[in-house]
């Protein structure tokens, strides 16, 4: 297939700064949310347990995402600056899941690990294009989903934190749709 | 909305051939065709947790209608899902696509829900006839279980 993302919507970040990035750096965005919230270590009951549950649900979902865009990079089907674009966005979620997993953590819970194997319908993946609608389909599940989770969080942080990482994942969504030809982004509103 | 393109449509007219909705009248079929490719669509927003075939944060989907809930093997439902002595009808599915937490308390999927109702309806339809596609009947086929 063509290389269907223009200059413009390459990879913006540097190589050695990117390197930096993609670790389970926290940004300052992140830590400044997951320190707001250290009170909530001290809080229990009905609320916060299902607080948890949520957060351990997300989690499990961004350890999946983290092993999906693993297959995607070692598919050998992307090709740069695809491939570039698939690590920066696969390094977001391991982002997110650490901060998951800290914030479950701190409210007292037991965070949920990676599986030990995960099935993607990797028969059906024959080439770059392929991949990208897969994880497209990936994000724009992720979106529905934070959206989902923000109205029934107890705690009002933990929707904020929530809706930072929806943002982060409507933009992988956007991207990936551009990148195949697709209207990045379709509607005014996401469901 | 958006609906499919003409080769989703015509897989779509196989899939309800098959299913026995193609000797309804023109009407009902033409209504569930417009709620299965509608149900498609909103089926999109399950992806991040669910799959047909595949097990994954959220359980597999093949075969969901008229399944107890919690009952499939090897997966890791929450105490409260499998306590629930639910079974999937239509009905029942209806109430807990419209509120997850409400309606089982203690489920593992935190998600508001979808409150409207045809936005429900057109899920159920797709789920009830996905079931019947080959990949779903291929796998419950394998666990002895398809759907007729």
């Amino acid at each position: 297939m063509s290389l269907l993302i223009t200059p413009e919507f390459s990879p913006v970040i540097p190589r050695r700064s990117f390197l930096a990035r993609s670790g389970l750096l926290l940004t300052g965005t992140a830590v400044a949310l997951l320190s707001g919230r250290e009170a909530l270590a001290a809080k229990s009951g009905k609320g916060a347990e299902s607080d948890l549950r949520i957060l351990n649900t997300a989690l499990g979902a961004e350890l999946e995402a983290i092993a999906a865009y693993q297959v995607g990079a070692e598919s050998g089907l992307l090709q740069k600056p695809v491939l570039d674009l698939a690590v920066t966005f696969q390094g977001h979620h391991k982002q997110h899941a650490e901060l998951l997993s800290t914030t479950i953590m701190k409210l007292g819970g037991h965070p949920v690990s990676a599986k030990d194997k995960y099935s993607f319908p990797v028969d059906t993946l024959k080439n770059q294009t392929d991949v990208l609608r897969f994880a497209a389909s990936l994000e724009k599940g992720a979106v529905s989903a934070y959206l989902g989770a923000i109205p029934i969080f107890g705690n009002r942080d933990l929707a904020k934190a929530a809706g930072s990482i929806l943002g982060d994942e409507a933009m992988h969504w956007a991207i990936l749709r551009n990148a195949v030809g697709d209207t990045p982004v379709p509607e005014a509103f996401v469901s | 909305m958006h609906f499919r393109g003409p080769r989703q449509g015509a897989a779509l007219a196989i899939v309800l051939a098959l299913s026995g909705l193609a000797g309804a009248d023109n009407g009902t079929q033409s209504t569930e065709m417009g709620a299965y490719a509608r149900g498609a669509l909103v089926y999109e927003r399950c992806a991040a947790c669910h799959a047909l075939d595949t097990d994954r944060t959220g359980p597999r989907h093949c075969g969901l209608i008229g399944r107890r809930a919690g009952s499939v093997p090897g997966f890791a439902y929450s105490p409260a899902m499998r306590r629930s002595k639910m079974v999937w009808t239509e009905a029942n599915l209806d109430r807990f696509l419209k509120s997850p937490v409400t309606t089982i308390p203690g489920t593992a999927m935190g998600y508001d829900g979808i409150k409207d109702d045809r936005e429900r309806h057109d899920l159920i339809v797709y789920l009830r006839e996905a079931s019947r596609e080959a990949k779903c009947q291929a796998l419950l086929t394998n666990t002895g279980k398809p759907i007729k």
